[in-house]
Order: structure tokens, then sequence, then C-alpha cells
């Protein structure tokens, strides 16, 4: 989020500025926030630590359901084949 | 590396690719799942996911193109309207969509007005610039209809209407469930629309069915989490709601944009193209907001369409069955012959969005596991 004025921001794509409306989305926003867009509407402003908890999420994901030797077996299998 | 990159990152893919092989083998059987998004189909065909799910898994795509499951008659009520010299603006991906007699397409070469938007809030600019009457054809699911319902309520124009071929996604899995042929065990949910309902919106479903739902994101890494933890729960026999989109999925989902929602629309019962008749599956405007209704305010006569027999070869479609998970476009004779993106005789290969039209551009569905033995 770039610019923020009033129910419109001016938002960074990946280098593409682009307008988008304010009028649905979750909380308060400001310039540096992230958020996810959809047809030109902000429909939630991402906490920035909400990437984190996400991917430490996955990496949970990988020792589930099974013992730490075994977790270890899965990676060395795909260290192997990589 | 870049957090928004870890998204991407090929070796934590492949660790839960093995991951998921390991669970498939546990379960030892076969096993289908299906996700209702096209974003996810979109992601899983163009970052290659299939090749990466394990032999025993298969991942079919529901009715979750918003585009492809819009009803002839709802194509016909749009096309009527551009006959009567009325401005449509919609999506790009609904012009070729088929209707009884013609499409959104056939009408614009025939003379009719025809505006191709990416936001509702285009349409009502557009709108502002002329004294024509312009319609917004509203199509997709929850998410899009939030912002549909967030023009209407911010005082349009005068000559600015809605006709709402929005849909609502929680009915449609109740009548996938239930068909007598399903072998689905377990449901991706979207994470766009769960950003808006929240993922509780899920609870009475798997109650009511005792099938595992897994709300997931866009990311090829969100999707193969998405499923590991689906797969996971199959494998307990565990059904529940879990949300693997926390980053924009919360319990509740975004409140205001749900006040908004159903202060402009109401569920109603009505068919989707080539599916069945969905409870509850359709949004209508509420009699409050009448004047901004297509519906109400012009006169679009649609059995005058109706002596029309639909063209033979829409007969041997199958995206119903396709969206039904049922069958895969390879099961359809006109797949890539007779039907193709410049000329489809199914929803299903109009839409970005829609599987025949995905499985085309990417050339169906590479089984990389089977070519490499």
């Amino acid at each position: 989020m770039l610019e923020v004025d009033g129910w419109t921001a001016i938002v960074d794509f990946w280098g593409v500025k682009k307008q988008v409306l304010l009028n649905i989305v979750d909380e308060p926003v400001a310039p540096g926030d992230y958020i996810l867009n959809h047809v030109g509407f902000a429909i939630r402003r991402i906490p920035p630590e909400a990437v984190a908890e996400t991917l430490a999420l996955y990496e949970e994901l990988l020792k589930d359901g099974v013992d730490d030797l075994m977790a270890s077996d899965v990676r060395g299998e795909v260290e192997g084949t990589s | 590396m870049n957090s928004e990159l870890r998204f991407r990152d090929p070796k934590l893919a492949r660790e839960l690719a093995a991951t998921l092989k390991r669970l498939v083998g546990e379960i030892g059987r076969p096993v289908a799942v299906m996700h209702v998004c096209g974003s996810h189909e979109q992601a899983i065909a163009k970052f290659g996911l299939r090749s990466l799910f394990p032999k025993g898994l298969e991942v079919i795509m529901g009715p979750g193109c918003p585009v492809c499951v819009t009803d002839t008659p709802e194509v016909d009520e749009g096309v009527l309207l551009a006959r009567q010299g009325v401005r449509i603006a919609t999506f790009g991906d609904m012009l070729k969509v088929p209707g009884t007699v013609q499409s959104l397409a056939d009408a614009q070469a025939s003379g009719g007005k025809l505006e191709i938007v990416y936001s509702p809030k285009q349409a009502v600019d557009i709108a502002r610039k002329t004294s024509d009457e312009v319609v917004f054809f509203a199509t997709g699911f929850e998410t899009t209809a939030v912002a549909t319902a967030a023009v209407i309520l911010d005082d349009p124009p005068k000559n600015f209407s809605i006709l709402s071929a929005h849909k609502y996604i929680p009915p449609v899995m109740e009548i996938v469930a239930e068909m007598p042929e399903s072998r689905i065990e377990g449901f991706l949910a979207a994470g766009h629309a769960a950003t808006i309902t929240g993922w509780a919106v899920f609870e009475p479903f798997v109650e009511r069915h005792g099938v595992p739902v897994v709300v997931a994101g866009f990311e090829p890494i969100d999707i193969l989490a998405g499923l590991v933890e689906l797969v996971q729960l199959i494998r307990d026999r565990k059904p529940a709601v879990k949300n693997m989109f926390p980053r924009c999925v919360t319990r509740e989902g975004n409140l205001a944009a749900q006040q908004q929602l159903w202060r402009v629309f109401r569920p109603l019962g009505g068919r989707w193209r080539g599916i069945a008749h969905v409870p509850n599956g359709n949004l209508r405007l509420r009699d409050e907001f009448a004047h901004v209704d297509a519906r109400k305010r012009f006169t679009i006569d649609l059995p005058s369409l109706w002596d029309y027999a639909p063209p033979q070869l829409a007969r041997q479609c199958i995206c119903g069955d396709i969206m039904a998970g049922i069958r895969n476009p390879r099961d359809c004779t006109l797949f890539n012959k007779e039907c193709v993106p410049e000329n489809p005789i199914g929803a299903c290969m109009v839409s970005n969005e829609g599987t025949c039209k995905i499985w085309h551009l990417y050339g169906g569905v590479p089984d990389l596991a089977e070519v490499n033995g």
C-alpha cells in the first residue's frame, strides 16, 4: 500500500501501481500495509506477522503425525532426489 | 529468502509432496478430494502441481468457476437487455458463454453495446460518463458479490443497475456431497471466499456430511500444505474444518463485508449450469434495492428465446459432470476437437477459470509420474 486517500488507495502489485477501494476492508489500512485484493477492492489487511505464522504452520506439517526420525527420513529422501 | 517467495519455494514444495505421498500410502487406497475454486485449478496447472501429486490422490475441480455455472437463461437475460439498447458492462470471461441463441459476443456483433470491466467500480464509472442505461451483468461468488454490494451502497448514478448472476458457494458443496456418484472424501475450500465468510461457515457442512474441509490459499505451497492437512484428516477419519490460510482467513471472516453483502443480497434457489437446482445458491437483490435491479427496471422477455432448441453439439457437452467431479475433460468427445477456446461449445471452455480451458491451455493434465514410470 503506497498512499491512502479516504476510500481509495494506491497499491503496488509487484511493480504495477493500481487504485484499490477500501469500502469493504476488514480493518483500517496505512501505507506500508499488505492487502488481499479482489476485483479492485481490498478485502483483507494482511498482518505482517501472519506471513511468518503461516510458514511456521507449514513447517509443522512436515513433522506432524510421524516421529522425528521418520520426518528426517522424508527430508533425507527429498534431499536425495533434488 | 523473501517471505513472499517462500510460498513458491521448490524445496518446501518437494518436502510437502513427499509428505503427501507418505500419507496417501498410509491410507492404502485411492483418495479423491475436490477443490471449488478456479484460482486453485489455475495455480495447480500453472505450477505443474499435478505432477507432484501421488498416484493414489485425485484432485478434482468442482463447480468453482462462476462464469461456467452461470445458467443459460441468465446469459439470455443479458443478451435481451443488450438487444434493447442497454449498455452491458461485464467481466471479459462472460462474452463467449453460450446462451440459448446468442452469447453476449454475438449480441455485440449484431450491434449491442458491451463494455468489459474488471471491477464493478469500473461499471459505475462508465455509467457516470454516459446517458445510456448501464447494466452491470454481475457474476462471481460471494467474494465478488461483496464488491457489487459496495458499489450499490455507494450511491451509484440513476442510469446504473445490476443483473445479478452472483452465486453462493456453501450450498453447492452440499449438492456435490449428496450426489450418489460422489467419491469425494474431502474439500479444499477457497481462501478468497473464506476471507469474507470466515471458516466457521463450513462447520454445519462438516457436521452433516462427515467429510473434512480445509481452507487453502492460492500459492503453490498454500495448495500443497492444504492437501497435506486434508489427506491427514481423511487418514485419521477426523471430519473437521481446518484453516490453512490464516494470514487471510479468520473464524468469523470479514464482518464489515458480510454486513454489506447480506444487506444488499438475499440467497435464492436457482439452477447452476450443468449442476442442478441449488437451494439458496443464487444471490439476488433484496426488494429494498429494486431501483438498481435490472430485472425490475426492464422487461426481459425470456420465453421469446425458448422456441429455439440448443445446438446439437451442446447436448454432448459434459461440463456438468466435470464440475461435479464425476468425469474429466478427457472423457469428453468434444474436448480439443469441436470445443476449443476460440469456439467453445460449453462454458468450461470459455472462462479462464473453467477446467476445460485450463487443461487446454496447459496441455491437459500432465501426469509426469506416469511418464517417468
